[in-house]
């Protein structure tokens, strides 16, 4: 029995739609024309050029400013999150639940606005803390279900042999079930960091002047700018992603 | 009293994502809906009082055309997914597990790409100095005028270049647990490939193309970057109206008027899907399956 080869075919077709743009992208980021269209040889003077842009920089401290932040308060609350989904089948963790898992289902534009909206109501001046408010609020669910799919084959019954043995609550926690989730919670940091780095349109609602990030400063220059330093700086970006997916790759692979 | 003590320390797990989360997430989605009853303020804010201005504005007439063409390109945009996520999301099942791992992660990176930098790569092929349009006139498959950006066709092609890649991890997780032995012993009972196909595999994946629809339509609804970048004035969607009325003429109630009508819209597919979950009288649900 012959098995159809149109699967394979389409799958090839699918992969290559994938990856021809954003390798033609790379290649132009080296080329020298300021127009993709010809090939003038090989260069690195939009690399050097981006290296002068002022704004480029500033852009940069804020969103690691608001990554570094948002990652720190959303591992904490993802995680605490994660532990009471999984330790415990009740109705309010069926709520709880429910609070966690919409975020991701709804479309981000509405999560921005209705954060403007909320901001404006209550009369919050917009700003890096406001990005942060809402940074912390879409990383916390991507977190909970990254450490909770950890949590799924994790053995409950290593913590009450440390309570049986006669560790507290304090000891437990950090001896045992910490380092024992340390791998999941790394993921989900990792996770939580990049999205942080690369939102766009929630950021792009609750910024306020002077608290413009880089995905932000990449939109103007898309609308804006000149085509070969968004080259440069696309293909930077592209290999941190790189080295961050290779490095949380590892990081869930390796069971404990 | 360890029974007290025990929810005692569930509420401590719990509480702070979920006033969290009902802060910053529930209450602000409550507020729009609010908001649309509010009228506007000089100053770009919200006035105090209540109104129905901004209902009597949403009867723009240009509205209609929008909100069709958001459902429309949406639906497109679905079909199109799922016909091609379902080919890929089997072969990648039915593949060894070193090449199945590769395969996976070859799908998983785009996901990783930034959303503006995918886009731009496409903004750049379709440019008129670019590449595919060069290509396009040399097969002479376009004529040299025709501008392929700033158009429906042009939003369509980057909205499947975007979402692919959330159908195809659905169904290709359903199609990893289906047991290929029913396709077997379908065609040994003398069905054709593509009918083995379509009444056995397809039927088996169900839950994961249910899935695939949901995480593709409903991004898909609220898609905005999109339009802003390749579509123009005649590839508008709902989206881009919510933003211009925030960053153009901010006017936030009406902003908010054109939200609460999407989150509408974003609710009925959920729902239905809730619904058809509902039938299926399994413990496991569709919304929480891998996304």
């Amino acid at each position: 029995m012959k098995r159809s080869r149109f699967p394979m075919i389409v799958t090839g077709i699918v992969l290559l739609f994938f990856y021809l743009p954003i390798l033609v992208l790379v290649i132009n980021s080296f080329n020298a024309s300021r127009f993709g269209s010809t090939w003038e040889g090989w260069s690195l003077q939009w690399y050097a050029r981006l290296y002068q842009q002022e704004e480029i920089w500033h852009a940069l401290r804020n969103t690691l400013i608001i990554a570094f932040t948002a990652t720190g308060l959303s591992v904490i609350l993802g995680s605490t999150a994660a532990f009471a989904l999984h330790r415990y089948q009740t109705r309010l963790q069926r709520i709880h639940y429910t609070l966690i898992y919409t975020p991701l289902v709804v479309p981000e534009i509405l999560m921005g606005i209705s954060l403007l909206l909320f901001f404006a109501a209550t009369g919050m001046e917009l700003g890096l803390f406001t990005i942060f408010l809402a940074h912390v609020t879409f990383c916390i669910s991507y977190v909970a279900l990254v450490v909770l799919g950890r949590l799924q084959d994790f053995d409950y019954s290593i913590v009450e042999a440390a309570q049986d043995l006669g560790a507290n609550w304090w000891e437990t926690t950090w001896r045992v079930l910490l380092p024992l989730l340390a791998p999941g919670i790394v993921a989900g940091g990792l996770l939580a960091f990049t999205l942080s780095i690369d939102d766009f349109v929630i950021t792009f609602f609750v910024a306020g002047p002077g608290s413009t990030t880089l995905p932000i400063r990449i939109y103007s220059m898309i609308k804006h700018g000149s085509p070969p330093l968004i080259n440069a700086l696309s293909s930077i970006l592209l290999l941190i992603t790189f080295v961050a997916v290779w490095f949380s790759q590892r990081l869930t692979e390796e069971k404990p | 009293m360890k029974k007290q003590n025990a929810s005692l320390s569930e509420w401590l797990a719990t509480l702070p994502s979920l006033i969290w989360l009902t802060i910053l997430f529930l209450i602000p989605t409550l507020i729009v809906f609010a908001i649309t009853f509010k009228p506007a303020d000089p100053f770009g804010g919200i006035g105090s009082g209540w109104t129905l201005e901004t209902l009597r504005k949403l009867r723009n007439p240009n509205y209609p055309a929008i909100i069709w063409r958001t459902i429309w390109l949406s639906i497109v945009t679905t079909t199109i997914c799922i016909i091609l996520a379902t080919p890929a999301g089997y072969f990648i099942a039915r593949l060894k597990q070193r090449w199945r791992q590769i395969f996976l992660l070859l799908v998983i990176v785009p996901f990783w790409i930034s959303f503006l930098v995918r886009i731009f790569a496409w903004k750049v092929l379709l440019h008129p100095e670019g590449l595919v349009k060069k290509v396009l006139v040399s097969f002479r498959l376009v004529q040299g005028d025709t501008s392929l950006l700033y158009n429906p066709e042009a939003v369509l092609l980057v909205m499947v270049y975007t979402f692919l890649p959330f159908a195809i991890l659905p169904i290709y997780a359903a199609a990893e647990k289906f047991d290929f032995r029913l396709v077997e012993a379908a065609r040994d009972l003398g069905a054709h490939q593509l009918q083995a196909f379509f009444k056995v595999f397809l039927p088996g994946i169900r839950r994961g193309l249910l899935t695939a629809i949901l995480v593709v339509f409903i991004p898909a609804l609220g898609s905005y970057v999109i339009p802003d970048i390749v579509g123009g004035p005649n590839a508008e969607m709902v989206g881009n109206k919510i933003a211009q009325r925030v960053f153009v003429d901010r006017n936030l109630p009406q902003a908010s008027g054109l939200s609460a009508f999407l989150i509408l819209a974003v609710l009925l597919p959920m729902v239905a899907v809730l619904v058809l979950q509902g039938r299926e009288k399994k413990a496991t649900p569709i919304i929480g399956e891998e996304a």
